[in-house]
């Protein structure tokens, strides 16, 4: 089977430290695939060689077809990239971020611009293209980073802690998005510690110490583990896996 | 018993928007406080108003007893203020952190060291004392944070959101610390997205575009919920249900909710097989509905709808 995203027993070592410890994921064109875990379990190391910003020790990943290990500048074109803490700059208005990052994914100007309208008509940003970045609310401004992120239409969005301060209406009116762009074939792979979120993912992995301790659609792993909630199933596994 | 902090009639304005229209509240000594509300609320503006960071247009912040704008200095020296980022020094250990912060507040050599070996237990960070802040987890950083909060044994304390980005076990682990301050009496107002943690205070207030919109119990505010929740089962994956569709008639909000979807209905109470048939008309693929008591989470999604009721209905 022809996956998205396929890692090969991927480890990324700092010193002594095993950060990534030799993980196995197969994500399908379209899945949204919840990558959770606690703090410091390794998630962002694993999603920093993923997007080919950091070079793994050792086993292998393919993302959008092309080897995470040579092919880094090929990846890069094929991805969008959105973070809790990713910075759009707050004093430039919502055009003019826009502008950059297409510009910065190197789209030309009429491509820009035909995606600009079709992105920010989808995702409700047209009247606030010239508003300052930094006046808009906080949930306004994730939806501006993912407008952000999408322009070059990547095949695969990695989204680490979209949510993170993120009202329980606008959380929803995100997640709205992000179904809808997988419905249209995007590759949603995503970070989140909301696990009322997690459940809208087809699939999750849940990783203890760069390790992956689970990994399965989010109704199985309640069933697994006899739980009503996701948040119950989480708790019972981390919480298992490190006594 | 006295109230620990006592706000009236609280207005600020940042360039000629409202952030604050009219807030009043009083918190008892020993009380865990929330403060919940979309973006953009007013619950940052109203924690640096408490801290004395900022002062506001109109109306008075009594914390402890003193006036947030005229005794700040005072007022400072007997609260603890941990903001959205709290700076900790990345380069410094756990230790060197709070020493820092022992300094900053003037405690005293002696009692410091008794101080932190008290919080490093307490916050269960002893094990890392030695290693540098930049290299600790998400959780471990905020635990600092709040150590080096503590330090100077505050009676009020003042999160603004403590446990964003914070993973559910450490999200526990923090509120169960919270939960200790507040049985030796520390006074305790936070913020948080979280409507889970929400539930877990004493006192809660709903803050929407800078006004208080409901507060009191969490249970009080639950059972003042006015309509008929239902959980529904879908065998649909898509549950893009919240903005796109027109609503059955008679059904006042339909969203998802975990691995479900929530249908509100108005007015009297029906049964479950009647409010699926609705559901259906709009989620073809729902098989099954149940009468559901709400959380912290459904109000919140109410109080936020019928705000936005009030504010389009002058226009038509």
């Amino acid at each position: 089977m022809n996956y998205s995203i396929e890692t090969n027993d991927l480890t990324k070592k700092f010193g002594p430290y095993t950060a990534v410890d030799h993980i196995n994921v197969g994500v399908q064109a379209g899945e949204i695939f919840g990558f959770l875990g606690a703090n410091g379990a390794g998630k962002t190391t694993a999603i920093r060689m993923l997007c080919g910003l950091l070079t793994p020790t050792s086993g292998s990943g393919h993302v959008a077809g092309f080897d995470i290990m040579k092919e880094t500048a090929k990846i890069r074109t094929r991805i969008g990239y959105m973070s809790q803490k990713f910075s759009l700059y707050p004093d430039l208005v919502v055009r003019d971020n826009l502008k950059l990052f297409g510009s910065l994914y190197g789209l030309n100007k009429r491509d820009l611009a035909a995606r600009m309208d079709e992105m920010s008509a989808f995702l409700g940003l047209t009247d606030l293209l010239p508003r300052i970045t930094g006046s808009l609310p906080w949930g306004w401004q994730q939806r501006l980073s993912l407008a952000c992120a999408n322009l070059h239409k990547p095949q695969i969005l990695f989204l680490d802690e979209p949510t993170g301060s993120v009202d329980p209406v606008s959380r929803r009116n995100f997640w709205d998005l992000i179904q809808l762009l997988s419905a249209q074939g995007t590759t949603i792979f995503v970070t989140t510690h909301h696990m009322d979120e997690a459940e809208y993912c087809h699939r999750i992995s849940i990783m203890i110490s760069g390790k992956i301790a689970a990994m399965d659609s989010p109704q199985a792993l309640k069933k697994k583990h006899n739980c009503e909630t996701l948040l119950e199933a989480f708790l019972a596994i981390v919480e298992g896996g490190n006594r | 018993m006295p109230d620990n902090i006592i706000i009236s009639d609280l207005y600020k304005n940042y360039s000629g928007e409202h952030a604050l229209a009219g807030v009043s509240l009083s918190v008892p000594k020993g009380c865990l406080y929330g403060l919940v509300g979309a973006d953009g609320a007013g619950k940052s503006t109203l924690l640096r108003i408490c801290t004395t960071l900022v002062s506001a247009d109109r109306g008075t912040a009594r914390i402890c007893g003193l006036d947030a704008a005229k005794d700040f200095q005072a007022i400072r020296s007997r609260i603890g203020y941990m903001p959205q980022k709290f700076s900790l020094y990345q380069d410094l250990s756990v230790r060197e952190n709070m020493q820092f912060f022992a300094d900053l507040f003037g405690v005293k050599p002696k009692e410091r060291e008794e101080r932190m070996t008290r919080l490093l237990e307490f916050s269960r960070l002893a094990p890392f004392v030695n290693r540098r802040a930049r290299n600790l987890s998400g959780g471990m950083k905020q635990k600092l944070a709040l150590s080096c909060t503590l330090i100077h044994t505050p009676e009020v304390l003042f999160l603004d959101e403590p446990t964003t980005g914070v993973d559910p076990v450490s999200r526990k682990e923090f509120w169960a610390i919270l939960s200790e301050l507040r049985a030796q009496g520390i006074t305790i107002v936070v913020s948080t997205p979280y409507m889970d943690e929400a539930h877990l205070c004493d006192e809660l207030l709903f803050l929407h575009q800078g006004k208080v919109v409901r507060q009191g119990r969490p249970d009080a505010l639950l059972a003042s919920y006015p309509l008929a929740l239902y959980t529904v089962w879908s065998d649909e994956k898509l549950l893009t249900v919240s903005q796109s569709v027109t609503l059955p008639h008679g059904v006042a909000l339909l969203y998802p909710e975990g691995g479900a979807i929530h249908a509100a209905i108005a007015g009297e109470e029906r049964p479950a097989t009647e409010v699926l048939s609705l559901v259906k008309t709009v989620v073809p693929g729902a098989t099954r509905a149940q009468r559901t008591k709400p959380k912290i989470e459904d109000l919140f999604i109410y109080l936020l709808s019928e705000q936005n009721d009030a504010e389009s209905s002058p226009k038509q």
